[in-house]
C-alpha cells in the first residue's frame, strides 16, 4: 500500500493505493486517525485500492467513528467496483459517507 | 476441471499477499468469474487473517508455517486450512453482529457469506487446527 495526502483548506483528502490488508492496517491508520484527531475533514480516495479485508473495512469504521466523536466526517469517496462490494457486504453503504 | 494444489506459508501477516496471490493463480487455472475469484480469494484471505490474528496471539516471529489446500473435484470447491497454533474451540468462533457497528468481528462474516460451509475437522497428520471451506460451483 502506498498513499499520498492533499490538503485544501481545513480537508485532507488520503489517496490510498494498492491492497488494503492486516499487514498495512497500521501504516494506514498512522496517517487517517491523527489528521482526524487534528479536526481535519478526511477524505478517503479509494479509487486505486484494489483490495480491501475486514482489515480495511475496519479503518474505514474507525476513521468514521472517530470522525463523529470529533463533530466531523470522514468521506469515502471514488470507491472502485472490489472495494465497494466488501463494504455492501459488511451492510455499510449506508453508514458511510459514500461518495 | 479437477485440481488440487496446495501450500505452505509462514504464519505472519506478510503472508497474507502471498496467500493472496496463490489462490488467484489457483482459480485463474480453474477459470471461475472475476467476482466470484475475488470473493473466494477474499474467504481465503480472511480465513488465514485468522489464523495469524487470533491462532497466533501473542506470538511474535514464529516460524511455524500453516498450509493452505485448494481443490475442486466435481463442482465441488474444498479449501483446507492447517496451523500449529492456539486449538480452535469452533463454538467460539462467531462474528460480531452486523448492526453492532465497530472495528473488528468481520472475517467469519465474510468466509459464512461467502462460502456454503465452514467447519472444523479433527486433523489427522499433526497439525492443531483443520479448517475446511466448501463452496459448490455451479
Amino acid at each position: 500500500m502506498t498513499y499520498k495526502v492533499t490538503e485544501d483548506g481545513n480537508v485532507n483528502t488520503v489517496f490510498l493505493n494498492g491492497e488494503i490488508d492486516m499487514d498495512v492496517t497500521e501504516s494506514a491508520k498512522e496517517v487517517i486517525l491523527p489528521l482526524i484527531e487534528a479536526g481535519k475533514e478526511v477524505h478517503l480516495n479509494l479509487k486505486d485500492v484494489s483490495y480491501m479485508d475486514s482489515s480495511g473495512i475496519s479503518i474505514l469504521i474507525e476513521s468514521h467513528q472517530l470522525a463523529l466523536e470529533k463533530g466531523n466526517k470522514v468521506i469515502v469517496k471514488e470507491v472502485s467496483k472490489s472495494v465497494l462490494k466488501v463494504i455492501m457486504m459488511a451492510k455499510l453503504e449506508q453508514i458511510l459517507n459514500l461518495e | 476441471m479437477n485440481i488440487e494444489e496446495s501450500k505452505d506459508f509462514i504464519v505472519s501477516t506478510g503472508s497474507l499477499k502471498e496467500v493472496r496471490i496463490f489462490s488467484r493463480e489457483v482459480f485463474e487455472k480453474l477459470k471461475l468469474e472475476q467476482d466470484l475469484k475475488d470473493e473466494l480469494v477474499l474467504a481465503i484471505a480472511e480465513a488465514a487473517q485468522n489464523i495469524v490474528k487470533h491462532g497466533y496471539k501473542d506470538v511474535e516471529n514464529t516460524t511455524d508455517k500453516m498450509q493452505i489446500k485448494i481443490s475442486m473435484k466435481d463442482s465441488e470447491l474444498e479449501i483446507g486450512f492447517y496451523d500449529k497454533g492456539k486449538a480452535v474451540v469452533p463454538e467460539n468462533v462467531q462474528h460480531r453482529k452486523l448492526d453492532d457497528i465497530k472495528p473488528g468481528g468481520l472475517g467469519t462474516f465474510f468466509i459464512k457469506q461467502i462460502m456454503d460451509a465452514a467447519v472444523f475437522k479433527k486433523d489427522e497428520k499433526g497439525w492443531v487446527n483443520h479448517l475446511v471451506l466448501t463452496k459448490k460451483i455451479i
